[in-house]
């Protein structure tokens, strides 16, 4: 028995000392994730400030001046500029320059004094239709106040009350925080993939695969002695980036940090057992990385990190099930805002596990009985 | 013979290689028409953000003609799928369980209050979580509100005056539809992973395997080998941009309102662009596994996240707006999302086009010169 933990532990540092050996290596494995937690920590939000917005006011009565004092005054919009004429607007739309046109005509102030209901137009760049919703929704909280306020003051029976609505977990709406722990899950997968998808496929392309199975190394301990490089690595990453993102980025890390490191552990072992599995499925080192390519993009895709999977439809949804950054997305999410404990996430836990089981005794399979 | 029938000849020779080593190794091929099936299928079902059948927990407290009506309008709204619970405690439990997104909590005074001026009388929760989903949510819900309000209001004889209602005018996207935004950001995405992925083993292959100072040693100039290299991965690459447009167009009804042509033309360029970017990748690893993983790195997350295919660029912090315009799909996102939605808007496909040339000029000048480096070393 000791025997066979001195070679798993033998096994395992020519594979770390494989991978870290060559420089070229060490760096794609170090650099691109630091930059890309930076860079994509900020950059992957859905929360909309300074919208460029034109206004095109025919009406010169004050009513109209204080709605369009309401709008240029709120922090999620920036006006770029009052036009005076229609063909103005086609342009300022096609090129970019706004978001978004208000129009409002030149009866405006007079319905109004009426108690008549004036009809403003707002033209909006629909070519990204998740900021055009976000957008006209600002504006029409915005148009919504206006007339419940004009309503008090001129003794009118106003429109409904805007609801006030309590957010739970992320309470300013922040995207950063939703953002953010689902990073950590999208680099550690990365780079695990990385490590293990071309780790067979390179060996047996140099043809050193088979000395190593006329070892007396069984499958069991070179799968063993494959994996640990894998997990190690994607638990130093990952330990790292939990912690840009507490300390750095300073999402509040709520739950508890032995369910968030079950979580990782499990997950690190289901990816390096699919990245296993296709190392060992692929002859050449291209159809390795062609694979590990093939399950990364969908694992993104398909993990909620950026769009909601209950969004999918529903055979889609079901595709989600064996994805093990799925349920990775949720602890994460979970442990971070929601404060979670393990006993809540067990039903993410004990999917990740059998997804690791099953890729990992197919990997080991897969050693012997595929060769050429 | 002229010397330009012989550069012709060798060109046309090193072509012929490459074309034959594509068709022996079936991988090239999947890459440029499997992959991108697959891709389009995946993405284009399951990157959605319109949210239908959100779980949504109504507590009633004191039911009655009023909370039913009201109960029954969010039945209707295909946005919801609401679930009775009986206290505010068993309803705030699913929340935490995230059997449901939110609650919508009718007190035990809501049929008094109802008519009152000053506030309304329903408390809404949601899971803040994911904030783009709950923003929407809650305008989902605000909207079921003040329509049912509304009606109810009139049903009652009571008038309630609205001094401004906005008209708006969604142009370009008038049913805002999330596919037809991200469809044509998708196949930027997309085409970004096949041109590096095609080209950037095939290089460091040929290191790799010592054919590249065998092929070093015959007459072939440098931009004959990179000529000779690119012209067969640029056809297949091509071909799967077609099939990504024909999809697009066909099967997710994407309306393609600008030419035809002048999406041809920029997809070429982007071609070029993204293969350059391969090629670059492998001169410079020189082996597959660093190329592998170099182009696994810098195509597919930044392609993803600062491209603007998803998350709108100028939302963005400066600093990040500023890193989005070192990536090449940046350029393309914004002439796809333009030419199929808006139409032939040449400000934004000349600008976008004249950035991703100098990309390619840089891209293919550095290859070049690296490959040249290396002959004489």
């Amino acid at each position: 028995m000791g025997s066979s933990l001195q070679r798993i532990i033998a096994l395992a540092i020519k594979e770390l000392l494989a991978i870290l050996k060559d420089k070229k290596s060490r760096i794609v494995l170090i650099g691109p994730p630091i930059a890309q937690l930076l860079v994509f920590g900020y950059a992957a939000t859905f929360d909309l400030n300074h919208i460029p917005l034109a206004v095109y006011n025919e009406d010169r009565g004050a009513p109209s001046r204080e709605l369009v004092a309401r709008v240029t005054g709120s922090p999620h919009f920036e006006l770029v500029g009052y036009i005076d004429h229609d063909a103005q607007i086609a342009p300022l739309i096609d090129d970019k320059d706004v978001l978004m046109v208000l129009h409002i005509g030149p009866h405006f102030s007079e319905a109004l004094k009426l108690g008549n209901t004036a009809h403003p137009q707002l033209i909006v760049d629909g070519r990204n239709s998740n900021t055009a919703l976000l957008a006209l929704g600002y504006i029409r909280s915005i148009f919504t106040e206006f007339n419940i306020e004009w309503a008090e003051n001129h003794g009118q029976r106003g429109p409904p009350a805007i609801l006030k609505i309590r957010p739970w977990y992320n309470e300013n709406l922040v995207s950063l925080w939703f953002i953010v722990p689902g990073i950590v899950g999208l680099l550690t997968l990365v780079v695990t993939t990385i490590v293990t998808g071309l780790s067979v496929a390179r060996e047996r392309e140099a043809g050193t695969f088979d000395q190593l199975l006329v070892t007396p190394l069984r499958p069991v301990e070179i799968l063993i002695g494959k994996s640990v490089p894998g997990v190690l690595i994607g638990l130093v990453e990952g330990s790292f980036i939990l912690f840009m993102a507490v300390y750095w980025f300073e999402v509040p890390l709520r739950g508890s940090v032995g369910a968030l490191y079950l979580g990782m552990f499990l997950f690190l072992l289901s990816a390096v057992g699919i990245g296993l599995m296709i190392s060992s499925l692929a002859v050449t080192q291209q159809q390795g990385i062609l694979g590990a390519f093939l399950f990364l993009v969908p694992s993104v895709i398909l993990s909620g990190f950026a769009t909601p999977i209950s969004n999918m439809p529903e055979v889609v949804q079901y595709l989600t099930y064996i994805n093990p950054m799925r349920y990775y997305m949720v602890i994460l999410r979970g442990v971070f805002l929601e404060g979670d404990s393990a006993e809540l996430l067990v039903h993410q836990y004990w999917p990740m596990a059998i997804i690791a089981v099953v890729t990992l005794a197919l990997a080991g399979w897969l050693f012997r009985h595929r060769m050429n | 013979m002229t010397p330009a029938a012989a550069s012709f000849m060798r060109l046309r020779g090193m072509i012929r290689k490459e074309s034959l080593q594509i068709l022996r190794d079936p991988s090239s091929i999947a890459i440029a028409f499997v992959m991108p099936l697959v891709l389009l299928l995946l993405f284009g079902y399951g990157v959605s953000l319109d949210a239908k059948h959100i779980p949504l927990a109504m507590v009633v407290e004191q039911p009655d003609s009023k909370t039913a009506s009201l109960v029954g309008a969010f039945n209707r709204s295909d946005y919801f799928n609401p679930l009775s619970f009986d206290s505010i405690q068993d309803a705030q439990k699913a929340l935490d369980l995230r059997e449901v997104f939110g609650i919508v909590w009718l007190r035990n005074d809501f049929s008094q209050n109802l008519m009152s001026q000053d506030s309304a009388p329903i408390g809404v929760i949601v899971n803040g979580v994911d904030a783009n989903k709950a923003r929407i949510t809650t305008g989902y819900i605000q909207g079921v509100w003040q329509a049912w309000f509304e009606s109810y209001a009139a049903s009652k004889g009571v008038k309630l005056s609205q001094p401004v209602a906005l008209e708006p005018r969604i142009w370009f996207n008038a049913a805002v539809r999330s596919t037809d935004f991200l469809v044509p950001g998708l196949i930027a995405v997309i085409m970004t992973l096949i041109g590096a992925m095609l080209t950037s083993m095939v290089v460091a292959r040929e290191w790799e395997r010592g054919t590249m100072e065998a092929l070093m040693v015959t007459p072939i100039r440098i931009g004959e080998l990179v000529i000779g290299k690119l012209a067969p991965y640029f056809i297949l690459g091509m071909g799967g941009m077609l099939m990504s447009v024909v999809m697009a167009l066909w099967l997710f009804d994407v309306p393609l309102r600008g030419s035809f042509w002048l999406l041809s033309a920029a997809s070429a360029l982007f071609m070029l662009v993204s293969l350059g970017m391969g090629l670059l990748i492998s001169v410079v690893a020189r082996n597959q596994f660093v190329a592998g993983q170099l182009s696994l790195i810098v195509t597919f997350l930044p392609a993803f996240i600062l491209s603007g295919f998803i998350f709108q660029i100028s939302a963005m912090p400066e600093p990040i707006q500023v890193i989005t315009h070192l990536i090449p799909a940046r350029y393309y996102v914004a002439i796809l999302q333009t030419l199929f939605l808006a139409g032939d808007i040449w400000p934004i496909v000349l600008a976008n086009s004249a950035a991703l040339l100098v990309m390619m000029v840089i891209f293919l000048g550095i290859a070049w010169r690296k490959t040249h480096k290396r002959l004489d070393a």
